[in-house]
């Protein structure tokens, strides 16, 4: 295990942790907004440590908590009580040493700028060469299958494309944890299905963190190596399932017992979770 | 089959409502000018006329109320053709100065437009502070500004050029500014985050992002804009002793009751209000070409 993660894990921009570091790791945090009436608990008492080269997916019905937690992790939402550390430091300054990339639920391209041009825009903020980005964007794009479509404009893409755009985006300056909220939820599902087994291999290949948001169990159980099952008012964790399926998948696996079995463990925790 | 279309879509509607004009024009220049015609013309010659000799007359007077649309090409032409292009009798010489003050006032109009609505969208004060002058700013009236402007500069040293682009700018400032507030603030929460997520400086946001998000809106401002600077360049000309411009020409063509000579100069500045939009549109279709068409 520690030497397949010192093996796999991508080039750190500053300095090598202790191989027990976690990626991420959250302390007994709550997320509280203040309101009129009774303030409402996004999140309470979370307790999530995330290893590094995981994949693990937050499930659980709308209003659980499961964005608000990543967007936590992302330093896009603040905390009102607990800790949080990425990569043993804030989420403000994981975020500032760029220590992870961000995939929202729409790909958010620019419309103005190519698909190349999109996919170096990180590369561009951080202030990289122009001709080193454009062969980075190049080979990014040829890692999610979207080789001649650099002079596109995102327009000209079809939605499943735009959003392999927006992921090769997301892994073109090799950030160390990948956040992916929710990125398949408006795709059709034969297009999802094909996006799944794609994000699945690149994963084998890079042994990436990959924190994954998704209100789909076949998602959650088929990609994950561990599945955090969430539940609403107030958010919170309800049950944590370590994956048994083998670290190599392939779509077939969704039809065998192994993978039903943990698709039914989900599906319990989460009818136990709603029943509260 | 596309050419046909063009031609019944747009060509013949356009034509139709041209020749309209036209029409409408000659029955005005024939029943506004009746009465000089008679007064003037007709009469004094002292012979019999009829319907025909009226028509005649009302559409070949020297100083008509209502000049023909062919005594108005006809005036036009021959400013532009009998006359030097450095001559004050040339109305290109005028388009050169008027056209020249509205530039430079459109460019500096649009720099402080820009420079405005980044403060106004960069600083939660500035908003408060600035909007409502800058709104109030444009309800009084630039006929009364003016003379103001070319007062305060000119003591200060400014003639020529200067005051009549300031005035120019007074105009053109205004539309990029609320349409560049507009656009800055365009950008959706999600890439706003995504800029965030790459630790994206302010600078960064405003360069990458906002500035290009807001460049469909600042077109259909600039084309505005261009407009009130023209308006606002002609109006500075009037109150300058009127010597040179298309607002000059307006000016000394009705002290002298020179009803041809107002006609050139408005068909002028039409076409010159045409010219720069249409460059405007021209730049916009340049940038923008990449862009879906909604």
């Amino acid at each position: 295990m520690t030497l397949t993660a010192l093996k796999t894990v991508p080039p750190a921009p500053a300095g090598n942790p202790e191989a027990t570091r976690p990626a991420a790791e959250v302390r007994n945090a709550s997320v509280i907004y203040p309101a009129a009436d009774a303030p409402v608990k996004a999140l309470s008492n979370i307790d999530l440590r995330i290893e590094e080269g995981e994949f693990v997916a937050l499930i659980g019905p709308s209003g659980c908590g499961k964005t608000t937690l990543l967007r936590v992790i992302a330093d896009l939402e603040q905390i009102s009580a607990g800790t949080v550390l990425v990569n043993g430091v804030s989420p403000h300054d994981a975020r500032m040493a760029r220590a992870y990339g961000y995939v929202f639920q729409a790909p958010a391209l620019f419309p103005w700028r190519t698909v190349l041009a999109n996919v170096m825009l990180p590369l561009q903020i951080q202030g990289r060469d122009t001709a080193k980005s454009r062969l980075i964007a190049i080979e990014q794009l040829a890692r999610v299958g979207l080789s001649g479509f650099e002079k596109k404009y995102p327009w000209q893409l079809s939605g499943g494309m735009q959003q392999r755009a927006s992921i090769a985006r997301a892994l073109a300056f090799e950030p160390r944890i990948l956040m992916m909220d929710e990125p398949f939820g408006a795709l059709d599902e034969i297009t999802r299905d094909r996006l799944n087994e794609q994000l699945q291999q690149l994963w084998q290949k890079e042994r990436r963190t990959v924190v994954f948001v998704t209100h789909s169990i076949a998602e959650a159980v088929y990609l994950s190596t561990r599945i955090v099952v969430m539940s609403p008012r107030p958010g919170r964790i309800v049950k944590v399932i370590e994956s048994p399926l083998p670290d190599e998948r392939h779509l077939g696996l969704r039809d065998t017992p192994a993978f039903m079995n943990v698709a039914h463990m989900v599906r319990e925790a989460l009818a136990d979770g709603h029943h509260d | 089959m596309a050419t046909t279309t063009d031609l019944r879509q747009r060509v013949l509607p356009v034509a139709a409502m041209a020749l309209a004009a036209v029409l409408i024009w000659y029955l005005g220049a024939w029943v506004t000018n009746a009465p000089g015609a008679i007064e003037r013309v007709l009469a004094p010659a002292g012979i019999p006329w009829n319907w025909q000799d009226l028509l005649k007359a009302t559409t070949g007077m020297e100083r008509p109320v209502l000049p023909a649309p062919h005594q108005v090409a006809l005036d036009f032409w021959s400013s532009l053709a009998d006359w030097p292009v450095d001559s004050p009798r040339n109305l290109l010489y005028h388009v050169a100065v008027t056209g020249e003050t509205t530039l430079v006032g459109f460019v500096l109009g649009t720099l402080l437009g820009l420079v405005l609505s980044v403060l106004i969208v960069h600083s939660r004060t500035l908003d408060k502070a600035l909007l409502p002058w800058i709104v109030a700013s444009q309800s009084v009236p630039v006929l009364a500004i003016a003379p103001i402007v070319l007062v305060i500069l000119g003591s200060l040293g400014f003639s020529g050029l200067a005051p009549k682009a300031v005035i120019a700018m007074y105009l053109s400032f205004f539309p990029v500014t609320v349409a560049m507030v507009q656009g800055l603030r365009s950008p959706q929460v999600i890439e706003t985050e995504m800029m965030h997520t790459y630790a994206a400086s302010r600078w960064q946001s405003l360069w990458l992002l906002r500035l290009p998000a807001a460049l469909p809106f600042l077109f259909p401002a600039l084309r505005v804009g261009i407009a009130a600077s023209l308006v606002g360049a002609m109006v500075a000309e009037l109150p300058t002793g009127a010597t040179a411009g298309l607002g000059a020409r307006l000016l000394t063509g009705s002290y002298y009751g020179n009803t041809l000579a107002i006609w050139s100069a408005l068909l002028m500045s039409a076409l010159l209000g045409l010219a720069l939009t249409s460059l405007v549109a021209l730049a916009e279709h340049l940038v923008l070409r990449h862009r879906r068409q909604p």
